[in-house]
């Protein structure tokens, strides 16, 4: 089974004083997340929507879906970090589907509406080669590397990217790995495929888009909201 | 739904635009498959129409001829994975007017956006189940265009067998027509006529092919179809006229952008019939789909005439595909994975 797993369980406390999660706010006529999943709902390369979302949320959620008249979307409970969110994620499709050795997890942020088709079919194609798969775009800007009160490093830029989501796993192995985290480990690691490079697995990526942004600003929502009224062009 | 459409701003430049596309509930969402480049998107990205008409259409997004999958429906006919023709022709306002030459009607890639769409929103109207999606599918729509002008035609000849009809034209519509109409009227001659003699040879299945400059002085025919477009269209035609019999019937499909200066006093003299074709109709399209289940071997056939096909995964692939289109014989078909 291929799994689409939205991670939802931000609070989104870099958007400023809003009353909302920034992925319920909205951009055009719906909120974040709805654009999000429906671009999942449309690809017949995923077998099951889960969003993973904190509790208190939980509600709030299963009312805009039942209000846009969007089904087959199950909604698991998220931790309190992205980690956390992935693994409660996992153990919920375990608990309910079992764990075959072909299940296939697509984490994807439920603030990056502008996914397509095609970086999904890519990750799904790629995570054939690999034991994980990250979406990246190249670095348009020069990269560095600050230490204390000093640059301590220029990376050339032509080997640098920004990573995007989704990133692609075998549910098995995810599993395993993220469970065998400790505290520190699990505190520290803020990107699902560092834990793949720390324990020397193979990561291929694919190239996502520019406007795969994640809304996470004021800023982001304004640019998001601009693009979906067609005003500015890509 | 957010929805990215591929839009031409101004010659050669091609940018993504953002819409979130309100979706009614007896709508269909289909991604495309296979989109096929004619002359006409070329013209466009060319910028080789004319100025007020590149100022008035433009930004557009091109391409009508596509096939496709359906990616979200309610309607039990066309559920989800059903392989599906789009009809470019979208009807305006029902009249005893065919939808085709309705000036209520639009046309995608024309007078509205094309398929050159993430997903494209459609009526049921406007899709058409097909049972397979192979690559040579997606010329249907060429396929419903001769489709349109053999019903036109068959209104003015009821009786056609064993008669000459010369087909003029050595582009896709030329050979699509020559191979609709030899299967349909098996018992005619069918003769080709074109400019280039290597593009004649793909005409296997006609009886006669003549280069125009080299048609021979006994050569005459009872019907003929014009598929030549352009300015060409003009030394066709006349040619059509010389050597064509009294009473004779003249069908003109290709598109030309100029004035086209025909011997009229030869048509009134000969008492021909000049009949105009444009585009088609949902029919059409029905009797295209029709046409491939009854002979299958058309697939093999068509295969002939895709030059190329692009995998299209970005802009620049996408005018990749405008650009070896320019050189490609026949069509060129982009096979949309972006």
């Amino acid at each position: 089974m291929k799994y689409a797993l939205i991670l939802a369980s931000g609070t989104g406390s870099r958007m400023g004083n809003t009353e909302l999660p920034k992925q319920f706010l909205k951009i055009g006529s719906k909120p974040i997340i709805l654009h999000t999943i429906e671009q999942f709902t449309l690809s017949n390369l995923i077998d099951k929507i889960i969003v993973v979302v904190k509790e208190e949320w939980k509600n709030h959620l299963q009312d805009i879906l039942d209000n846009y008249n969007i089904k087959n979307v199950e909604i698991a409970l998220g931790g309190e970090t992205r980690h956390e969110s992935v693994k409660k994620g996992c153990e919920y499709i375990i608990e309910k589907y079992g764990m075959h050795n072909d299940d296939i997890l697509i984490t994807h942020d439920a603030v990056r509406p502008f996914i397509t088709h095609r970086i999904i079919e890519e990750n799904i194609e790629k995570i054939k080669e690999y034991d994980a798969v990250d979406t990246v775009v190249p670095a348009f800007d020069t990269i560095v590397k600050i230490d204390d009160d000093k640059i301590e490093d220029i990376p050339n830029r032509k080997q640098m990217y920004q990573g995007q989501t989704p990133q692609t796993f075998k549910l098995k192995e995810m599993y395993e790995l993220i469970s065998s985290l400790n505290e520190n480990e699990a505190n520290t690691l803020t990107d699902a495929c560092k834990i793949y490079l720390i324990k020397n697995k193979k990561i291929g990526y694919v190239l996502g888009e520019v406007y795969n942004f994640k809304i996470t600003t004021q800023y982001d929502l304004n640019v998001a909201n601009r693009i979906v009224r067609g005003e500015v062009n890509i | 739904m957010i929805n990215i459409r591929y839009k031409l701003t101004s010659p050669k430049q091609i940018v993504e635009e953002f819409v979130d596309e309100k979706v009614e509930n007896d709508e269909i969402i289909v991604r495309p498959k296979y989109l096929s480049i004619c002359a006409a998107d070329q013209r466009y990205y060319q910028g080789t129409r004319d100025k007020k008409v590149l100022n008035k259409k433009l930004p557009l997004t091109l391409i009508h001829e596509a096939i496709g999958e359906v990616v979200y429906s309610n309607d039990s006919e066309f559920k989800v994975g059903t392989s599906v023709v789009m009809l470019p022709n979208i009807h305006g306002i029902k009249s005893n007017i065919k939808e085709n030459y309705d000036r209520s009607s639009k046309f995608r890639g024309s007078s509205c956006d094309g398929f050159m769409q993430n997903n494209v929103v459609c009526k049921k109207e406007n899709v058409i189940k097909i049972d397979r999606d192979d690559v040579e599918v997606v010329f249907l729509e060429l396929m419903s265009v001769v489709f349109n002008a053999l019903d036109s035609f068959e209104k003015v000849v009821t009786n056609i067998d064993n008669s000459k009809i010369a087909i003029y034209g050595d582009g896709s519509l030329g050979y699509i027509a020559s191979l609709i109409i030899k299967k349909r009227f098996s018992n005619c001659k069918i003769i080709s006529i074109g400019k280039n003699k290597d593009k004649l040879n793909y005409f296997t299945f006609v009886d006669d092919k003549y280069t125009i400059d080299k048609i021979p002085e006994n050569v005459s025919f009872d019907y003929a179809f014009e598929c030549v477009g352009g300015l060409g269209s003009e030394s066709a035609i006349n040619s059509i006229i010389n050597n064509i019999n009294p009473q004779g019937v003249v069908s003109l499909l290709g598109v030309s952008e100029y004035p086209i200066n025909i011997n009229t006093r030869m048509v009134l003299e000969k008492g021909l019939y000049l009949i105009g074709n444009s585009r088609s109709s949902y029919n059409d399209f029905k009797n295209a789909v029709d046409f491939i289940q009854k002979y299958p071997d058309t697939l093999n056939y068509l295969s002939n005439i895709v030059s190329n096909v692009v995998d299209v995964k970005s802009i620049s692939d996408i005018n990749q595909a405008f650009m070896q289109d320019t050189m490609n014989p026949f069509k060129t078909i982009m096979k949309w994975d972006i």
